[in-house]
């Protein structure tokens, strides 16, 4: 058995872009099970502390140390862009493609790569050029891209955002068969609803930091901020 | 006017015939450029790649040397490479000079930094796309390049074939280190140069005709051969 990757830790992390602080200084642990959710105002820092977890941005100050060599454990992660990023390939092949980074034979990556398409509702021409994908869809062969390798840790930036109703309960119900399977979750959302159905733990950021970070039924109880109040009730903060 | 139609006319009867000295001399035009095209890609498509995906210190002079190389005039590199290969030179043993390697070696010379200045950009462009994609799968190297090539091997097609059209149509090297010799190193541009020097215009405009219908055909071959244009969205 090969020791698991987490906990991961961030101890005083800051991101320093520009001559500005974008995000920081956060500190937090993601252990054991279960999907957090992480809410806040757009440019709050949401996809800055996802790609940091993940490994993708240069931090300035402070460490994020996961159970391991940081490079060779992002290969049991994967990660949900907020956009999707397209290879110049077919649908299937993108989606096929980490297994064959992985070595696996195209044949059976691509029939790895079929299946996922099915359970993730993806009902596109799968020998079409990914590029003719709409929105949605696009969203869909990004997760099941993600999904393929079994990651032990999923990150998700706004993976419904251009998803009508009924996908996004689709993907929900994945999200959760994942969760239960024991993949640690990390996602990001707009969608209120969303987080209530699917948190186990939320985490909300404001203007680059962490101010709130509580079990699920405590945060919608009752956020102790009036960032987090206004957020999760739709109001505009002056 | 006449003069074209002569030409035209001329040269059509001189493909249909199958015209034996018209026949050597495409040969080895094609033998030339395609050589030196195929040399010049496995140098500068790789070069080009390398270029975009790594970051190191002079890579800004890099590109910039590059792109000037792009410019650089014929005929220099053919004094160049005279220099190089005359029996004096450093590499006069050889005897290579006034052979058709010669005129390979010149027109890797003039191609090369073409063929890796496009395919910089093309893969510079991709990888700007796929960059967060390869780090967050924690692709190797070697497996990032060949991703990279593999999805952007259209447009390096088309660098390979901005090289080669640059280079069949090349004049001022290959005729001062082929010296343009009957049955050793005469090709159609230099028998354009030579027929229009004896004012045998019409002659030299059916080797015109004939020059532009094979890069034609070239380019038309590869393009078909690669299925080009069934993925027009990719
Ligand atoms: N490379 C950069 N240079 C300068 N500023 C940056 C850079 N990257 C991000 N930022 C800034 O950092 C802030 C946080 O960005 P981030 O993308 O993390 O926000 P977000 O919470 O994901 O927002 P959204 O909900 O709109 O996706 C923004 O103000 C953004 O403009
Ligand atoms: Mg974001």
């Amino acid at each position: 058995m090969v020791s698991p990757i987490l906990p991961l830790t961030l101890d005083a992390v800051e991101l320093r872009r520009g001559g500005k602080r974008i995000l920081g200084p956060v500190s937090l642990t993601l252990d054991g099970e279960g999907i957090t959710i992480v809410l806040g105002p757009n440019g709050s820092g949401k996809t800055s502390l996802l790609r940091a977890m993940h490994g993708l941005e240069w931090i300035n100050r402070g460490h994020a140390t996961w159970n391991g060599e940081a490079d060779s454990v992002r290969a049991r992660q994967a990660f949900v862009f907020q956009t999707p990023v397209l290879m110049r390939r077919s649908v299937l092949d993108c989606i096929a493609y980490p297994l064959r980074l992985d070595g696996i034979d195209r044949r059976r990556a691509r029939d790895r790569a079929a299946e996922l398409a099915v359970s993730v509702g993806l009902n596109a021409t799968l020998d079409a050029p990914a590029q003719v994908l709409s929105g949605g869809e696009r969203q869909k062969m990004a997760l099941a891209r993600a999904l393929i390798r079994a990651p032990e840790v999923l990150f998700l930036d706004e993976p419904c955002a251009n998803l009508d109703m009924a996908s996004t309960a689709e993907i929900e119900t994945i999200l959760a068969r994942t969760r239960d399977a024991g993949t640690r979750i990390v996602m990001s959302t707009h969608n209120i609803g969303q987080a209530r159905r699917l948190a186990d733990d939320v985490i909300f950021l404001h203007d680059g930091r962490i101010i709130e970070s509580a079990r699920r039924d405590a945060f919608f109880a009752g956020p102790g901020t009036l960032e987090a109040r206004a957020h999760i009730n739709g109001d505009l903060i002056p | 006017m006449n003069d074209i139609f002569q030409g035209l006319s001329q040269a059509m009867r001189l493909v249909l015939a199958f015209d034996p000295g018209l026949v050597e001399i495409t040969l080895r035009s094609l033998h030339v450029t395609v050589t030196a095209t195929l040399i010049a890609s496995a140098i500068g498509l790789p070069l080009g790649a390398w270029i975009a995906v790594n970051r190191f210190r002079l890579r800004r002079y890099a590109i910039a040397v590059l792109n000037a190389l792009m410019g650089l005039p014929p005929v220099v590199v053919g004094l160049f490479v005279y220099v190089i290969l005359s029996r004096a030179g450093p590499l006069g043993v050889l005897g290579l000079l006034f052979t058709p390697t010669a005129m390979i070696i010149a027109q890797v010379i003039i191609i090369t930094p073409i063929i890796a200045s496009i395919s910089h950009q093309a893969i510079r462009e991709l990888w700007a796309d796929y960059h967060d994609l390869l780090i967050s799968l924690h692709a190797s190297r070697s497996q990032r390049i060949g991703t990279l090539i593999w999805d952007g091997r259209r447009a390096l097609m088309t660098a390979a074939l901005a090289g080669f059209g640059r280079a069949i149509g090349e004049v001022g090297a290959i005729m001062i280190v082929g010296g343009n010799i009957d049955h050793a190193t005469r090709v159609l541009t230099t028998a354009i140069a030579l027929e229009t020097g004896k004012g045998d215009f019409a002659l030299a405009l059916a080797l015109g005709f004939v020059l532009i219908a094979l890069a034609i055909a070239v380019n038309l071959a590869l393009h078909i051969l690669s299925g080009t244009e069934r993925g027009s969205r990719w």
